[in-house]
């Protein structure tokens, strides 16, 4: 375990938060100006994507523990939350709440049973709980089976704000996205997200000092499973659709693409891994299948030599934490 | 035509039967994974994709080569496994101090890639690929009508699971891949390639993989999307059977196969997830597997 | 001089942007199933249909400039319809045409209808986009479940095949060709043993082909397409269903699955299609032109439907003088009867069904075929008013008034 998350290390004190800051600085601005310029349903969407990266990274660079089926949060909470806001009719605040409540408690009962076990047996039992969870998805009336949830309504935010109008609808998503973003850097740099290094970097020894880590890893599960779950809601709002597709494996093999692209371990790495492969798949909707050929070339390129991520590389060039 | 629990007889063996012949699927494909993690530490999710290839590789040498089935049967594992050798070469031998789940994304990027590719020239309507002559027709056993074909398949697999199974455990060669993977560099020291050893044996998990392939050509449909759907499902017997443990992996896939044709009698609704239910609950009381050893 | 060059240069400029100005510039965007099941059906044909009917349209003459984009929804409808959203909002794409799979096309129905753009569905098959979810922006070209349950399942039945067995593929698609070819087998009489769904896009039928056979029925409904009704009749021929005396009605079955399955295990496969390539002299001629770009394929009625619904279209358009406002089009195109070389006249009903005769087809056995592509007969012919499920039955809000 210890030489994945070696990967992600990089060598830097807590006092020069600077760099962080700058980066927050940047990714705020950029997210007031970006819907001028660019189409603001794709930076909606990549804001999305960005979260289930950041809950992913949670578990995998700072836990150390890879779960290969981080879709059955992100996908099941969107079932959940189209479901509410369409049929039971609910708020959109509720239909969030609903959602990521749904994979919390989906990522507690995981979580007990995929936590006993380390490494490679944790990745397959993740693995086969979200395959598991996706043939019921298939069979569930209430899914909607391979139609999905079609036309759920997007309502208004707190009965004032219409999400039907885009901007708006893209003010609730960066707020969102941004809260997540600052609370996942909050709790990795607590005592909490201490410990949780330290387990990743030898559990053995963070037991002989007296801590419980599989509590400390559950809890990690299950605060990683609720934010893909916040993701996997707030997206079935922006596309009026809740499907499939979110809940297949290929959907868990892309949050990891994401994350190690970006860089596992970093705090903006999963973000802007998120947005490059969003865009990349964007533009090459046209190519048609070349997007599986070029989401395996990354992979494989970035096992092999670039382990690190665009961010991760970043880093550790310029000796700043980001 | 008696009846158990309430389900005709026809019905109930008719789906065993079924049960029984993708069975012998999942013993063939989670034999070569089992070889390979076994021997080598290494997760192959490959190896969909390289099953796949290998009905590939046969509809190819048909419609190309006018090569037909029989031949084809012995061809096809051995191209197949010689991509096998190149991947190890390339890639695997690169990551091989690494963490298992780097080699569990690389391979999974290279079943993209090769899906990927495989779709962009093929489409996914899937190619026609026959039973051989000789297989065809079948007989009538009174309680289903059982292709020769698929009862060829049965007997087939269990043949090579065996031949598999006795070449690692039960002979010279076998008991050098085993030492090797206990003990690298003692086993270098008595003058064994260790390196050629292992690319041989990635190689020859990749052939039962394109084996496979060939038998699944006429009863499946060859599509370059049959590897992604069937290698979780064989992920999942692995693991259930030990990593590692030959014999497990063969007797899983069997029964597992047989497993899911009564349930999709008794329970029809579940037949797709109870493999996963089945993997949970082994993994909890044993996490090695039913016939693993403990890492 | 250099004044007077670039006043010459404004005035050239000048002259080319006034010129322009005249042009109605039009964006048809062709989105269907590029790479997989479907994709024979529809994808990349589709697109050379759409061409070639912009060709033959000649916009130019009529001061329109047409561009052509396309995209692969891949059967999913996030896709299909985050696509459409694009299209509309971004690259100001006037029309989507084809969509094969149902529950992507009820998916992009809704954001054309929410855009004010136009979809032309020809590869789609549920007879509920011209039912409770129809579309002042949709027109339901070539095909539905409801003419394929009445063509197929009403002649079947008369035959006397009255007791069914359905294998349906699990979405929208397959549960409404299930249900339409339902209550026609129950209306002449007949009765409905059992149905089982299977997933889209199933590798092995073994086990539903297993309950099938137990059912005893005399025929077996295949509610489902492309690569799923090809397998279901490759491994029934394996099962010896045809031989064991049950008969397969496969609901949807182009000609492109025929090519895959080979004559000799689809032979006398009943079907019903709205256009096949070797109908007549004009349809063969289509498919030579088709075939320059589709080398060794044969056009499907998907294909020759998308050809027919562009050439509507932008008659709609040139006589609007204007793409922009998509429900005024598709008035405009239900005002205007169709007149093609390959469905010959027509016209659109209020609630978006393009109205032509449909045809029942048999597939050749294999020594009758004398030539590649030579593979149906055709049977009867079923014409354009009894074709389609009459508008009073159709419970779409547009209508009911």
């Amino acid at each position: 375990m210890a030489t994945l998350a070696n990967a992600a290390t990089t060598p830097a004190r807590r006092e020069t938060a600077w760099s962080l800051a700058i980066a927050g600085a940047a990714l705020v601005i950029f997210l007031i100006a970006a819907p001028f310029v660019l189409y603001p349903v794709f930076i909606m969407k990549a804001l999305c994507f960005a979260l289930f990266a950041c809950a992913f990274n949670l578990l995998i660079g700072y836990v150390g523990l890879v779960s290969f089926g981080h879709a059955l949060y992100f996908g099941w909470a969107g079932y959940l939350a189209a479901h509410a806001a369409k049929v039971w009719g609910v708020a959109p605040e509720f239909a969030v709440l609903i959602g990521t409540v749904t994979g919390m408690g989906l990522g507690l009962i995981a979580g007990v049973v995929a936590i006993r076990r380390q490494g490679i047996y944790f990745a397959m039992i993740t693995l086969a709980l979200a395959q598991m969870m996706y043939l019921v998805a298939l069979r569930v009336k209430m899914t909607g089976g391979e139609d999905g949830i079609q036309g759920v309504p997007r309502g208004r935010l707190f009965g004032a704000f219409d999400l039907g109008n885009e901007m708006t609808m893209y003010a609730f998503v960066a707020v969102v996205a941004l809260a997540a973003f600052f609370l996942i850097y909050r709790i990795i740099n607590s005592p909490f997200g201490e410990v949780l290094k330290a387990i990743r970097e030898n559990e053995q020894r963070a037991v002989s000092l007296g801590y419980k880590t599989d509590d400390y890893k559950l809890v990690a599960f299950v605060l990683s499973a609720t934010l893909a779950g916040l993701a996997g809601s707030v997206k079935a709002l922006v596309f009026q659709l809740a499907s499939l597709t979110d809940v297949h494996w290929t959907m868990s093999g892309e949050v990891v693409l994401m994350t190690l692209v970006g860089g596992l371990g970093t705090i903006f790495g999963p973000i802007v891994g998120a947005f490059l492969i969003v865009a990349m798949e964007n533009y090459l909707a046209p190519f048609g299948q070349w997007v599986l050929v070029i989401q395996g070339a990354v992979f494989v390129i970035c096992v092999l030599s670039f382990r690190r991520g665009i961010i991760g590389e970043l880093a550790a060039r310029l000796r700043v934490r980001l | 035509m008696f009846e158990v629990f309430g389900i005709p007889s026809q019905a109930l063996f008719g789906q065993l039967l079924l049960g029984l012949i993708n069975g012998s699927f999942y013993a063939l494909l989670s034999l070569g994974l089992a070889v390979i993690f076994g021997m080598l530490n290494i997760i192959n999710f490959t190896h969909g994709a390289q099953y796949m290839m290998g009905a590939f590789a046969a509809f190819l040498l048909l419609r190309y080569a006018g090569i037909g089935y029989w031949p084809a049967l012995v061809i096809v594992p051995i191209i197949v496994g010689a991509t096998g050798v190149v991947v190890e070469r390339l890639f695997l031998r690169r990551i091989q101090k690494l963490d298992h789940l780097y080699g569990l994304i690389l391979t999974f990027g290279l079943a993209l890639i090769i899906e990927g590719l495989f779709r962009n020239y093929y489409g996914s309507s899937g190619q026609p690929y026959g039973v051989p002559e000789s297989l065809q027709g079948g007989r009538n056993l009174g309680f289903m009508f059982l292709p020769n074909y698929r009862a060829w398949v049965i007997a087939f697999s269990l043949v090579v699971c065996f031949a598999t199974w006795f070449a690692i455990e039960r002979t010279r060669l076998g008991s050098y891949l085993r030492a090797a993977t206990e003990n690298p560099a003692l086993v270098r020291a008595f003058g064994i390639n260790v390196p050629r050893m292992v690319t041989l044996t990635y190689g020859f998990g990749v052939g039962l993989a394109g084996l496979a392939g060939v038998m699944a050509a006429p009863i499946y449909n060859v599509s370059p999307q049959m590897g992604s759907d069937i290698i979780i499902v064989v992920f999942a017997v692995v693991v259930i059977g030990g990593m590692g443990s030959i014999m497990g992996a063969i007797i899983t896939g069997f029964a597992l196969g047989i497993v899911e044709g009564l349930t999709k009698v008794f329970f029809p609704e579940a037949s797709n997830t109870v493999i996963f239910v089945i993997m949970i609950i082994v993994l909890l009381i044993r996490p090695a597997g039913l016939f693993g050893r403990s890492a | 001089m250099r004044l007077a060059a670039s006043l010459a240069f404004a005035a050239a400029a000048l002259i080319g942007t006034a010129a322009q100005a005249e042009d109605i510039n039009v964006k048809l965007g062709v989105l269907s199933d590029m790479s997989s099941l479907y994709a024979d059906i529809g994808g990349p044909g589709s697109v050379v249909a759409a061409k070639m009917a912009v060709e033959d349209f000649n916009p130019a003459a009529h001061g329109i400039k047409v561009e052509i984009v396309s995209a692969d929804h891949q059967n999913k409808p996030d896709v299909g319809s985050s696509i459409a959203r694009q299209w509309f909002d971004v690259d100001h794409v006037d029309a989507i045409l084809d969509v094969p799979t149902s529950s992507v096309a009820l998916a992009v129905s809704d954001v054309a209808r929410e855009k004010n753009k136009v979809f032309l569905i020809s590869g789609a098959a549920s007879s509920d986009l011209t039912g409770p979810k129809c579309s002042p922006n949709s027109v339901h070209w070539t095909y539905d479940t409801w003419m394929l349950a009445h063509g197929t399942g009403g002649a079947l039945v008369k035959t006397g095949g009255d007791r069914w067995f359905f294998l349906t593929a699990d979405y929208a698609f397959g549960h409404a060709l299930e249900r339409d070819t339902t209550s026609v087998v129950q209306a002449a009489g007949g009765k409905v043993l059992g149905a089982v769904d299977h997933p889209l896009n199933t590798q092995d039928f073994s086990s539903f082909l297993l309950q099938a056979q137990a059912s005893k029925a005399k025929v077996i409904g295949l509610a489902n397409a492309g690569g799923d009704t090809i397998n279901s009749i490759k491994q029934g021929a394996e099962f010896g269903i045809t031989a064991g005396g049950q008969q397969f009605a496969g609901l949807l079955v182009f000609v492109t699955d025929v090519q895959a399955l080979g004559l000799k295990t689809a032979q006398g496969l009943v079907l019903t299609e709205t256009w096949y390539w070797d109908m007549n002299d004009a349809n063969r001629a289509w498919t030579k032109r088709w075939q320059a770009e589709r080398q060794g394929k044969f056009p499907s009625m998907v294909q020759a439907g998308v050809y027919s619904a562009t050439l509507h279209y932008l008659k709609a358009v040139a006589a609007l003088k204007s793409a922009a406002d998509g429900k005024a089009v598709v008035n405009q195109m239900k005002a205007i009867p169709t007149d093609d070389p390959l469905f010959g006249k027509g016209y659109i009903r209020t609630d978006g069904r393009k109205i032509h005769p449909a045809y029942l087809f048999q597939v050749k056995k294999p020594e009758e075929s004398k030539y590649p592509g030579d593979n149906y007969t055709l049977r009867a012919t079923i014409p354009a008013e009894e074709a389609f499920r009459p508008i009073k039955d159709d419970n779409c809000p547009m209508v009911t008034n």
